[in-house]
């Protein structure tokens, strides 16, 4: 486990995410205020990458940038070779939906949709067909182990369940990225045990990219490369 | 599928808010359904009237009477077809609270310029050839069960003493619209009794009504009217039976300027109403809003989901509104009785209502849409944490 991040990708290959001189900052009160400063980072493809700091070191907002769900002061953020600094609102929704797998803390899940309908949700904006979609989504929730869950509302799946479907839905469209934000954050140490092996299982059996903010060392100990974060900038 | 069912879904997930908003885009519709119809009722007559008639009365009042002989005089200005006469009577049947409106008429003339009033042969032949015979409609026989060859006693008011009339016929409206609530009986027989009581007063008549060749003369045939009377002791005005008949709608113009201003105003409280629920259901979802564009919906996706929300709920309800008003405007008519003649809801009135509910709908969902669709996607799911 390599606890220093890669300026450049140490085996030369190309990363499937090279982040140069990025740096974001917010206005609040007419003031910047400045949360990543300069910031240099490569991940390369199969890579299983925790983003760790305190409160307020700009790991969820590097998570967020590299997902596409933010968009930087300056610096340049190229994901497979797109750079996505430069894409339109309308353009990094369709980046999005073909190339990034999202997990949130809270798993986000739609309350009104069966585990089946949530983990469908992102196949509405592929153009696969009912059957093809309903193949999909069978094969995701087998994976996660909710094939007699399918029907289930949110409502009636615990927390682990629920970061399953999660974990489906972010799989589904087969992303090239999956970002999770403390995945395992809401869960108790046996059930975030599980997530992890499942997220570990992800990376290793099918070979996803992981890109994973947490506040756990245990959780951190399952990546390959931990990133730490501190006041903006990687910390050595 | 996929989308009317997640509609659908976050439509009930607040049944009660729901329920709550829904009934009151019910009652909303339907009361101004209900306002309208009373508006439209208001109008029934000069909706009802024909452009082949004309109404002759003094120029000074409708209570000043004109002689019968203009009669023959009209009937020679050229471009007129027909001419008939009537007096209003303003009797009472028991009691004061019965009210409903009764005219002294030139039955043959009358009946032949009125085909609208529908009388079997049997019924008018009856009625022509009995003086003290008279014609109701059929809801005011209804009303108060009469039947063929029933008395009527009527007190005067205008016209003093007692009345008997015969039964004669009850006829029917030749469409919805036709008024089925006034009695008609011979004007030969009021004329008798007023010339005995007030010999000065007799032969006059309270208007004439003039039956056109071709209605695009009614302008011309009315000037020769008023025209040949100029300068007499009793001049004329004479008016398209519609303008006549909304002369009197003028006269409470102001009640319907509320009352169409009260029923607008109850769309537009039922408007907030429903604009605040749809503010509130959108700010509880904004996390799922920025769950949704994370993973790749588009803004204009998620405004959709607001509006088809909100739209399916205002014509849902508003279609509940609508089919409400029905009964209500039958149970309303019934209470009033005699007082709208016609008191039906038109199809005008259920499009306005189903353009309200899909105002209502569209208004609702503009902001709480426009946010939906506007929203940062961090900032929407720092709703959830």
């Amino acid at each position: 486990m390599t606890t220093v991040p890669d300026a450049v990708s140490d085996t030369g290959a190309v990363p499937l995410v090279s982040i140069r001189g990025l740096s974001k900052h917010y206005v609040r009160g007419g003031q910047a205020i400045p949360v990543l400063v300069d910031l240099d980072l490569d991940v390369r493809a199969g890579d299983f990458v925790a983003l760790m700091g305190p409160s307020g070191s700009g790991k969820s907002t590097l998570l967020n940038l590299i997902a596409g769900i933010d968009k930087p002061s300056s610096g340049r953020i190229l994901v497979a070779g797109v750079d996505i600094a430069k894409l339109s609102e309308g353009e990094l929704a369709d980046w999005r939906a073909a190339h990034v797998g999202f997990i949130f803390q809270f798993y986000n899940l739609m309350p009104v949709l069966s585990a089946f309908g949530n983990v469908e949700l992102p196949l509405l904006l592929t153009s696969l067909s009912r059957r093809e979609r309903r193949e999909r989504v069978d094969m995701a929730l087998a994976l996660v182990g909710l094939s007699d869950r399918v029907d289930h509302f949110p409502n009636e799946l615990s927390g682990g369940q629920q970061q399953r479907v999660a974990i489906a839905r972010a799989l589904i469209t087969d992303p090239t990225l999956i970002v999770a934000d403390e995945p395992t954050g809401d869960l108790d140490r046996v059930t975030a045990g599980e997530i992890l092996g499942l997220l570990e299982r992800l990376n290793d059996e099918l070979g996803k990219t992981i890109v994973m903010v947490t506040h756990d060392p245990r959780a951190a100990e399952r990546a390959h490369r931990v990133v730490h974060l501190e006041k903006g900038v990687l910390a050595d | 599928m996929f989308v009317p069912l997640l509609v659908l879904r976050n439509l009930l997930r607040h049944k009660l808010r729901t329920l709550l908003t829904a009934l009151g885009i019910v009652v909303a519709i339907a009361s101004f359904g209900l306002l309208r119809t009373v508006v439209d009722a208001w109008y029934a007559g000069a909706n009802a009237s024909s452009s082949a008639r004309l109404v002759t009365r003094s120029s000074v009042s409708l209570v000043f009477p004109l002689p019968l002989t203009y009669a023959q005089k009209i009937r020679q200005v050229p471009g007129v077809a027909s001419v008939s006469w009537m007096n209003w009577f303003g009797g009472i049947y028991i009691s004061e609270r019965n009210f409903f409106p009764q005219f002294a008429v030139d039955a043959r003339t009358y009946l032949a310029m009125y085909p609208e009033f529908v009388l079997s042969d049997a019924e008018r032949k009856a009625f022509l050839f009995d003086r003290q015979g008279a014609v109701v409609g059929r809801k005011l026989a209804d009303q108060y069960g009469w039947k063929v060859g029933d008395t009527i006693p009527l007190k005067g008011t205008i016209y003093p003493g007692t009345w008997t009339f015969n039964l004669r016929g009850i006829y029917e409206g030749a469409d919805k619209t036709v008024d089925q609530t006034t009695m008609f009986f011979h004007w030969d027989l009021l004329n008798e009794s007023v010339k005995k009581l007030y010999p000065r007063r007799g032969d006059q008549t309270g208007l004439f009504v003039v039956g056109l060749k071709d209605p695009a003369q009614a302008a011309q045939v009315s000037e020769t009217i008023d025209a040949t009377f100029a300068n007499s002791l009793a001049e004329t005005l004479t008016e398209t039976e519609k303008a006549f008949q909304l002369s009197f709608v003028a006269m409470t113009e102001a009640i319907l300027v509320a009352i169409q201003a009260v029923s607008f105003v109850v769309i537009v409280i039922i408007m907030a109403v429903m604009a605040n629920t749809m503010a509130m259901t959108a700010r509880e979802r904004y996390a799922e809003y920025a769950t949704m564009k994370a993973l790749g919906f588009g803004g204009p996706f998620v405004a959709g989901l607001v509006v088809a929300e909100s739209l399916g709920l205002a014509l849902l309800a508003g279609a509940a509104g609508i089919a409400l008003t029905f009964p209500l405007a039958a149970a309303f008519a019934d209470a009033m009785g005699t007082l709208f003649p016609v008191f039906i809801v038109s199809d005008e009135t259920v499009a306005l209502q189903l353009a309200a509910a899909l105002v209502v709908g569209l208004v609702a969902a503009a902001i709480p849409a426009w946010r939906a669709a506007r929203i940062r996607i961090v900032d929407g799911l720092r709703a959830v944490a």
